[in-house]
């Protein structure tokens, strides 16, 4: 299936979709599918400054920890609430209740640095090759 | 390309099975396994539920048969093995001459003079050449490795009991747990055992490859869940059962790793390993292989530094999230001192401290049978 094309995407799978000057950022399917059950999400609290491509969190599945990358700069103005309780929402969900955080853009034109989600879907198909 | 490259992995009888189930299969120690099918959760709830299927052909399985092969197995193994009834198995380890784990393993009586143990699949080569290099031409015994022509499954979890009552019924009411009958099945001889990895009633069952390949496709059709490495680990860290490795190596001595009932002393059989084993038993050991529960949220894992108001005191040889606890949870060699349930400790998570504290080993125990 393609992904959203609403959005933009980063090298590493992560999303953003951008409403406003607020984005919000989540994995992609792609990245839930390879992490495998997803049992903890640690994510920075609601004022912190963020910079594109940095780390913004960890992402624990049962088989392996991973980092997850910024694709904006700007600050955390929210934590999905429900993703400590429940962060099998990531699998299942990837697009819509999984999501991650919602960050204030600091700097939209910013955005023109990430994927297209055909180029996203280029990329991850190329993976899918090797 | 460079000439040195590693030998291609080994596929079992069931790789096929594994593919078209959907598998991700991963190297694992020269093997091309199964990590998960559906997900490791939904896997391991499977197997505590209800039951799961494993493709564990990987194990190694040695046959030592002859007049001398109780004698000569003793000598090898730290249990009284000699001592077992036929259909008779118990687990024990293989040591080296300090007290040291070479392997641990399952050794079955399946007659007078023929045993079989089933050995790790990354101490395969090892344990072999420790067989030959231990045997001398007076023994009248021979040693045959049976992996290659067989299959091995194993069927756990509550329900494996009515499962198995379908395909070998006088098996499934006729052997008790840690035992093992040789049984026809489908016009093949089967060897079956009350065996299994994962804190739950089940099967152990070795068999021709094309038979072992109808087996698996007989349960595939009773829609029993497949099941991957990834669940057998986080099933076998929730009971606390060594994985060889991780938690024992040549470097842990069994009495440490609380395994001081599979060793015995007093059979009056010598063996590999009696006469250190004897004393650090005398002496005392000076840490003790012990559970460690988060307190928190975070995942634990294998090798991260094991922290006690701030100082290192070890590190976790085994960690994880526990499907059925809801939380991390992990094992670590403590001293003494630190090892009373409810010790609180921290664990290093990449920097952050992860509160935890000691607890019962195992974390889980299944509820006893009705």
């Amino acid at each position: 299936m393609p992904s959203p094309a609403d959005r933009r995407y980063t090298k590493e799978h992560e999303w953003v979709r951008v409403q406003d000057d607020l984005g919000t950022v989540g994995i992609t399917d792609y990245a839930q599918d390879q992490l495998g059950d997803i049992v903890y999400v640690d994510l920075p609290s609601p004022g912190t400054q963020v910079k594109q491509l940095e780390k913004l969190g960890e992402i624990e599945s049962v088989k392996a920890v991973s980092d997850l990358y910024s694709p904006v700069s700007g600050e955390v103005m929210e934590v999905n609430p429900e993703i400590m309780d429940r962060p099998e929402l990531v699998n299942q969900a990837p697009y819509d209740e999984g999501w991650l955080v919602r960050v204030r853009l600091a700097a939209p034109a910013e955005l023109d640095n990430l994927l297209t989600a055909k180029q996203y879907d280029e990329l991850i198909a190329q993976a899918q090759e090797t | 390309m460079s000439s040195d490259q590693p030998p291609p992995l080994r596929r079992t009888a069931l790789y096929t099975q594994h593919v078209a189930l959907g598998g991700r299969m991963i190297p694992f120690v020269g093997w091309e396994m199964p990590v998960q099918y559906k997900g490791i959760v939904e896997e391991h709830h499977a197997v505590r539920q209800r039951v799961g299927l494993f493709d564990v052909s990987h194990m190694g399985r040695l046959e030592v048969t002859g007049p001398d092969a109780a004698t000569f197995l003793r000598s090898l193994v730290a249990y009284d093995i000699a001592g077992l009834a036929v259909g008779e198995g118990h687990y024990t380890v293989v040591c080296q001459e300090d007290g040291g784990i070479l392997d641990d393993v399952y050794v079955f009586r399946l007659a007078n003079e023929r045993f079989l143990m089933v050995v790790n699949s990354a101490n395969v080569d090892k344990i072999g050449d420790w067989i030959q290099q231990h045997f001398h031409s007076s023994l009248r015994a021979t040693m045959e490795d049976r992996q290659m022509e067989t299959a091995m499954l194993a069927l756990q979890g509550p329900e494996a009991i009515q499962e198995m009552a379908r395909v070998a019924p006088t098996v499934a009411e006729g052997l008790p747990g840690r035992h093992c009958t040789e049984a026809p099945l489908a016009g093949v001889t089967a060897f079956f055992s009350r065996t299994g990895y994962t804190g739950e009633d089940g099967f152990e069952i070795i068999l021709p490859s094309a038979a072992g390949i109808d087996l698996w496709r007989h349960f595939m059709s009773r829609g029993i869940q497949p099941c991957g490495l990834g669940a057998r680990d986080s099933l076998r860290l929730e009971v606390a059962l060594a994985l060889y490795g991780n938690d024992i190596d040549t470097t842990t001595n069994p009495f440490e790793a609380g395994l001081g009932w599979v060793v015995s002393l007093d059979d009056g059989a010598d063996f590999i390993g009696r006469e250190a084993l004897l004393r650090i038993h005398e002496a005392g050991v000076r840490r003790h292989l012990t559970c460690l529960k988060a307190l928190e949220r975070g995942v634990m894992r294998a090798h991260y530094p094991v922290l006690r108001s701030g100082r290192r005191v070890s590190e976790l040889t085994s960690g994880g999230f526990s499907p059925t606890l809801g939380v991390s949870i992990g094992m670590a060699y403590l001293p003494p001192e630190l090892v009373a349930v409810g010790t609180q400790l921290e664990v290093d998570v990449r920097g952050k401290p992860l509160p935890a504290q000691v607890v019962q080993r195992p974390f889980y125990r299944r509820p006893k049978a009705t």
